[in-house]
């Protein structure tokens, strides 16, 4: 979906922060950093950030604050994450979940 | 305070002003709530920032406190929970910390309502406070042609919000037979051609991956779907704009006294005209103590801080004069008929609490 960022608006001023490469699914994808990971992937067109545990349905983000946990998935090997609050950062590898996820033996 | 949206910071002035120190604790990154994303101008009384955007306003409060040696923000802190002991749990970049306070203000406003249809849980299908985020917080639109679903204030200004974006409104939908936001929301979109269709629903979401389209049905006076209306439209994103519940996880949590009452948009506390709830100590304010506006929540923030410093024995001399100018512009908010379901919520609520003896 080129042309998702917003670059004119009558009201307000978006100050992009750095660019940052990320991956998701191993594919290399562009983001401003400090940008809620959710934000990045819907700029580049990924609307689809995993599937329900047991119907494998798609699941997107619905709140985008950080309530519902419909944006959970695994980032830098760490699963649940919730992308809509996760703040983005260089080389992040962002993955889509399979299933619940397992904790990480030092969390 | 648990929260620092409107009703937070106001709560958090209030008691600073009164003499007390105060710690605001939030999810988010900076505080404001809700407000972070509010690009309209606000109606209401000059002392609620009438003509002022909620981007504006956020930092306006937050700059009456920030540099206040008595008050303490913890941001990215989300509360997860009250203790036996008094302390409140708080996570903060993945470690608990405990924090005990002798008086707690929550605010933490309120979650959006799901409508239940098929392919509600497609991708594309957003709340409109997420849609908000997404495009005033971050500057990313979050789709091409948005169906909207709910035609009540918030309903009206997202779809606005989208317009001003260059997001293309196919049309608003609307179960109820008449617009519930104000006439001046719906004009401006109606200006601008986009459809409120009052009376009708969507009936289901399409797509395999991501919403691909949305069928929407007219319904009676009984509000059931009336055969053969359907209309097809072919969107990528269908906006839920239908109303908001209290967040109230933590008053349940904390065992406060709670109430069904439909008209403040589900279970909210008991509470007395302080606004302190059943459980001596923790007062309500905002969006949790019953669906409102932000305008409203800022008063009621105003109400609970200055009661409870003042119930911790803090004075100030303009206690009575402030306490009772905010009950006025209160009263003076929910009057007319657009106030009419929080006032009765409001009476259903307090002839509840009288009957428990949470209210005198």
């Amino acid at each position: 979906m080129t042309g998702a960022r917003i670059t004119v608006h009558p009201i307000l001023e978006f100050k992009e922060g750095r660019k940052v490469r990320f991956t998701f699914d191993g594919q290399v994808l562009e983001g401003y950093e400090g940008e809620p990971i959710a934000a990045a992937l819907h700029a580049a067109g990924v609307r689809v950030l995993g599937e329900s545990p047991k119907l494998k349905r798609p699941r997107g983000f619905f709140c985008a604050i950080g309530n519902c946990s419909s944006c959970l998935m695994t980032v830098d090997g760490r699963p649940n994450v919730r992308v809509c609050t996760e703040k983005l950062r260089e080389g992040m590898r962002v993955e889509t979940q399979a299933g619940k996820g397992v904790l990480l033996a030092n969390d | 305070m648990i929260g620092a949206g409107p009703a937070g910071l106001c709560a958090a002035i209030a008691a600073r002003d009164m003499g007390a120190r105060v710690t605001c604790v939030d999810s988010g990154d900076r505080p404001g709530g809700q407000l972070v994303k509010q690009t309209h101008k606000f109606f209401g009384s000059r002392a609620e920032f009438a003509g002022k955007r909620g981007i504006d306003i956020a930092g306006m409060l937050a700059d009456r406190i920030r540099d206040d040696p008595m008050v303490e923000f913890m941001l990215d802190s989300t509360v997860i929970g009250f203790y036996d002991d008094g302390a409140i749990g708080i996570e903060h970049n993945d470690a608990l910390t405990f924090l005990r306070g002798e008086r707690i203000v929550c605010a933490t406003g309120a979650s959006e309502r799901m409508l239940a249809f098929p392919g509600n849980d497609l991708p594309g299908v957003y709340g409109a406070g997420a849609v908000q985020t997404l495009m005033n917080v971050y500057g990313v639109r979050p789709g091409k042609a948005v169906l909207m679903v709910g035609a009540g204030n918030i309903g009206l200004i997202v779809s606005y919000q989208l317009l001003q974006a260059g997001v293309e409104v196919v049309a608003v939908v609307e179960a109820m037979p008449q617009v519930g936001g104000y006439d001046v929301h719906a004009r401006k979109i109606q200006r601008v051609g986009v459809p409120i269709l009052t009376s009708h629903t969507v009936k289901a979401v399409h797509g395999t991956r991501v919403v691909e389209g949305a069928t929407v049905v007219a319904l009676g006076s009984d509000f059931r779907p009336i055969p053969a209306t359907e209309e097809y439209f072919h969107v990528d994103t269908v906006c839920l704009a239908v109303g908001l519940t209290p967040l109230a996880d933590l008053l349940w949590q904390a065992g406060c006294k709670m109430a069904y009452v439909p008209e403040l948009g589900g279970h909210v506390a008991l509470r007395g005209e302080d606004y302190e709830t059943s459980r001596r100590g923790i007062y309500v304010a905002g969006d949790l103590a019953g669906i409102e506006e932000a305008s409203s929540a800022m008063i009621e923030g105003t109400i609970a801080g200055l009661s409870a410093a003042q119930s911790l024995g803090h004075e100030a001399p303009d206690f009575e004069e402030r306490l009772a100018t905010a009950r006025a512009e209160l009263a003076a908010l929910r009057s007319g008929p657009k106030g009419q379901k929080v006032r009765l919520g409001i009476e259903r609520l307090m002839r509840l609490g009288r009957e428990v003896g949470v209210v005198a």
